[in-house]
């Protein structure tokens, strides 16, 4: 049984939940608002962000370790977006390719620093990331100079906007996406994670440094090395991540994406990876994505309060982690 | 093929190996036995290359060998299975082979190559197992099994000469041969008897591939049953070289044990009185399995057996941190008789087990025994605060709490050497430390002592003073139980000794009953 089929049925069941609810709750207009093809291409929309957080952080969680500056990180490359857009005073599409070379040298470098120091000094991950979360939220707001930044740019808003609803202004090439182009990068950045942990022999030896420290160390395996780029890789992720942030809210934001590490991890996490090492899918950590904003969705158009939302996401978490575990342990 | 001699390696004071003379032949399996403590585990770290030797020559296959590390020891030729596994549960059977080997193309896994590496090391082994099955889903047995699979599948090729001048070969085919040296520490103390069979008949089958092969085991007749030679360990230095056929268990024996007992123990006049504790067909969830012992009080009652044997489980059930699974406990019994229970016992929690009387010196020191970051004066107070609660703080060290005072009169009756009570017992040498931990329970007032290998790691003078200190108590009254490993303290500081083998707890008899190599006999089984 494939590691991500449990989240997907998860997902299924809360999704066909929430749409039932809906449709019997529904006073006036459409009672299958829920299951229409627009409610369908905004949830994914919403999805992209925290799944493109997430194929960093499986790789992160995988190894043993575990990022809390992602949502600094995001913020920190929102600007950087922002920043790159408003001054570099290049064409549309140069200017988006130099703030793309730019989130994800920062996102790397950050995400470098934070393994190097978890290698070299012999920190907790927990320690060193939640340094790098108030290190990365602040140099967010200095370069903003603590405030919004904005930009001109033509199309960059189009990338997580779902197409069909503007027809007459899309560009030409929005027309055959069917969803937000951020929600088909987001999907080739599951791809490309996937085959980096299952298909190379970097994301196996990750696994292994997970998975028995010792015995990847007895092994030959260069741990600090590999905790480098693996940080860095989620670093990387977490960059592209920022640009998506950006193009979602149309400027730059220091203060954005305050607390969504916890929603990254919680994909993670509901996509059945162990916090203690070895065990991750980057699949169904992108299912768990979707139903984190499934619940957010869902409970909106319940028009139930913020409050309850909260309360019944938290309930999800961890009841999907205890079905997950009591299935392995069963199983094992 | 290996050939050591005269190594020596210190640790500070300890001298860990004290002259090891070690010869091994390719084809041949040498079998290495010694007490625990000997110093096996040092010479495997310093054939792997993990601890440099201070003196001393290793030569393997005729050329100096002085490896690096684990990796350095590999490439040149040198496999190790380690006692504890190296495994890693959630990668594949053929991951696991190859793991830190695997062949690949620009970073991409070469499929195809893997599997093909891994199940010839299978093969070669005569084993059969699933190349995609997770390895935490494997028995211990089959997990040891692919240790040793990835000990051949990723060893150089004995006859591959490091800096060869010859153009670089293609990528290389699946390798087929034996290491030249195969080191497999303790691979059987937790195998079944027919997964041991099928074991030496991996071992023996990779000797016959020309591997050298350094077998170690508590078991002398496993050892019988692979080895040709035999090297017996004792207090790091190798007494006993020879061909096995010609050595008999019993001279083995003598040359492991071969110390005598001198006055270092103390034996203040004491006298038994009434039963302290009962414990009748005691077993755990793994271990122990079956034990039986009485302690009276003004006693002192060894547990000798191997390490695994399941002595620090028995000590665990008894002061209830582990949950027995059957039998019964009894302390302070008021029948003379015991008296099974139809029902298993229900195990009481630690607090009530101190509550009662009874007190556990763990084996481990530095995790279980002491809070290694607090001050002494705190460790001391750990179960039994009383009104001492509050020891002043370290800034207003002039002021005689009552902690301040408890702690002072430890010091002063243990000649613990710390500067005041106030100290962190993490900057305390081990021996300090273990009288720190050994007086928290005396301080407590426990009636009954648990001491799980009191004198772990600890100097010469130390360890007298902790004999000293166990002679008082039981003079004074306490039920004293004392695990050890190290023969000649159970001989000198016991009344009765007993002695643990797989689970199961023999008779305690008196000490003037037991000879050092029946005890170690009964031991080994």
């Amino acid at each position: 049984m494939p590691t991500a089929l449990g989240p997907f049925l998860v997902l299924l069941l809360v999704w066909a939940g929430f749409g039932l609810a809906v449709a019997a709750c529904a006073g006036t207009g459409d009672p299958w608002t829920f299951f229409s093809w627009r409610n369908q291409t905004l949830i994914l929309a919403q999805s992209a962000i925290v799944a493109v957080g997430a194929c960093g952080m499986v790789l992160v969680v995988v190894a043993g370790g575990i990022d809390l500056a992602a949502g600094s990180m995001i913020a920190l490359c929102s600007v950087v977006t922002a920043l790159v857009l408003a001054h570099s005073g290049c064409p549309p599409l140069g200017g988006f390719l130099f703030a793309l070379l730019a989130v994800l040298g920062v996102g790397a470098a950050c995400g470098a620093l934070s393994g190097a120091l978890i290698a070299g000094l012999r920190l907790a991950p927990f320690i060193v990331t939640l340094g790098m979360l108030s290190m990365a939220r602040g140099a967010a707001k200095g370069a903003a100079d603590n405030q919004t930044v904005n930009f001109d740019h033509p199309w960059l808003a189009d990338l997580m906007t779902p197409t069909a609803y503007h027809a007459a202004t899309d560009p030409w090439w929005q027309a055959p996406l069917i969803v937000a182009p951020g929600v088909w990068i987001a999907a080739g950045l599951v791809a490309v994670t996937w085959f980096l942990m299952e298909r190379t022999v970097f994301g196996r030896n990750a696994a292994a440094i997970g998975s028995n420290p010792a015995a990847a160390r007895l092994c030959g395996i260069h741990v600090a090395g590999h905790t480098i780029a693996i940080y860095a890789w989620c670093g990387l992720c977490l960059g592209l991540a920022g640009l998506l942030e950006t193009a979602k809210l149309s400027q730059g934001d220091p203060t954005t994406a305050s607390g969504r590490e916890l929603d990254i991890i919680a994909a993670v996490v509901v996509g059945g990876a162990s916090l203690s090492g070895g065990r991750g899918s980057v699949i169904a950590a992108a299912v768990g994505a979707v139903l984190m904003v499934v619940l957010r969705s869902g409970g909106q158009l319940l028009e139930w309060n913020p409050w309850v939302q909260e309360i019944l996401i938290g309930v999800v978490i961890i009841v999907a982690v205890a079905v997950d575990r009591w299935r392995r342990g069963r199983s094992e | 093929m290996l050939r050591c001699s005269g190594l020596r390696k210190a640790f500070g004071a300890t001298q860990a190996l004290a002259g090891v003379d070690l010869a091994v032949e390719a084809g041949q399996v040498l079998a290495l036995v010694g007490e625990n403590g000997a110093g096996k585990s040092t010479l495997i770290k310093v054939l792997t290359g993990a601890h440099a030797c201070d003196a001393g020559t290793m030569l393997l296959a005729g050329r100096p060998y002085a490896p690096t590390g684990p990796v350095d020891a590999r490439n040149l030729g040198v496999a190790v299975v380690y006692q504890e596994l190296t495994i890693c549960r959630h990668l594949t059977v053929a991951e696991n082979i190859v793991l830190g080997a695997c062949p690949q193309r620009f970073g991409v896994i070469d499929r195809q190559r893997r599997d093909a590496m891994a199940s010839a090391a299978l093969a070669q082994l005569g084993i059969d197992l699933p190349l995609v099955a997770r390895c935490g889903s494997l028995s211990v047995a089959q997990q040891q099994l692919v240790e040793i699979a990835r000990a051949l599948a990723t060893t150089a090729e004995p006859n591959a000469e490091p800096a060869s001048a010859s153009p670089a070969p293609p990528a290389p085919s699946p390798r087929l041969q034996a290491p030249r040296l195969l080191i497999l520490d303790e691979p059987t103390s937790s195998l079944t008897a027919a997964d041991v069979g099928r074991l030496l008949a991996v071992i023996r089958r990779v000797a016959a591939a020309g591997a050298a092969v350094v077998f170690i085991s508590h078991a002398l007749e496993e050892c019988r049953e692979i080895a040709e030679q035999v090297c017996v360990l004792r207090d790091g230095a190798s007494v006993l070289r020879g061909n096995l056929a010609e050595i008999d268990d019993a001279a083995m024996i003598r040359a492991m044990v071969g110390r005598s007992v001198d006055d270092l123990y103390p034996r203040p006049p004491r006298a038994a009185g009434s039963v302290a504790l009962r414990c009748v067909q005691v077993a755990g969830e793994v271990l122990p399995r079956d034990a039986s012992l009485e302690v009276r009080h003004g006693e002192v009652v060894g547990l000798y057996g191997l390490v695994g044997s399941g002595r620090t489980e028995l000590l665990r059930v008894l002061f209830g941190l582990d949950r027995a699974v059957a039998g019964q406990v009894e302390l302070e019994p008021k029948t003379e008789h015991p008296v099974v229970a139809a029902s298993p016992i229900t195990t009481p929690s630690p607090q009530t087990r101190l509550a009662q009387g009874m007190a556990l010196l763990s084996e481990d020191r530095k995790a279980e025994g002491l809070c290694l970051g607090r001050s002494l004066a705190d460790n001391l107070l750990l179960t039994r605060p009383g009104p001492a609660c509050w020891n002043g703080s370290s800034w207003l060290p002039w002021l005689p709490t009552a902690a301040r005072r408890i702690a002072n009169g430890w010091i002063a009756r243990f000649a613990i050497k710390a500067r005041h009570g106030d100290q962190a017992v993490q900057e305390l040498s081990g021996g300090n430390q273990q009288k720190v931990a050994l007086a928290r329970i005396l301080h407590h007032g426990a009636r009954i002592l648990l001491l799980d290998e009191p004198t772990r790691g600890v100097d010469v003078a130390a360890k007298a003073a902790i004999y000293q200190v166990i002679g008082e108590q039981a003079a004074a009254g306490k039920a004293v139980v004392v695990v050890s490993s190290y023969l000649p303290e159970l001989l000198g500081i016991c009344d009765r000794i007993a002695v643990m083998r797989r689970g199961v707890l023999g008779a305690a008899r008196p000490v003037a009953a037991w000879q050092p190599a029946d005890l170690l006999a009964e031991a080994l089984g």
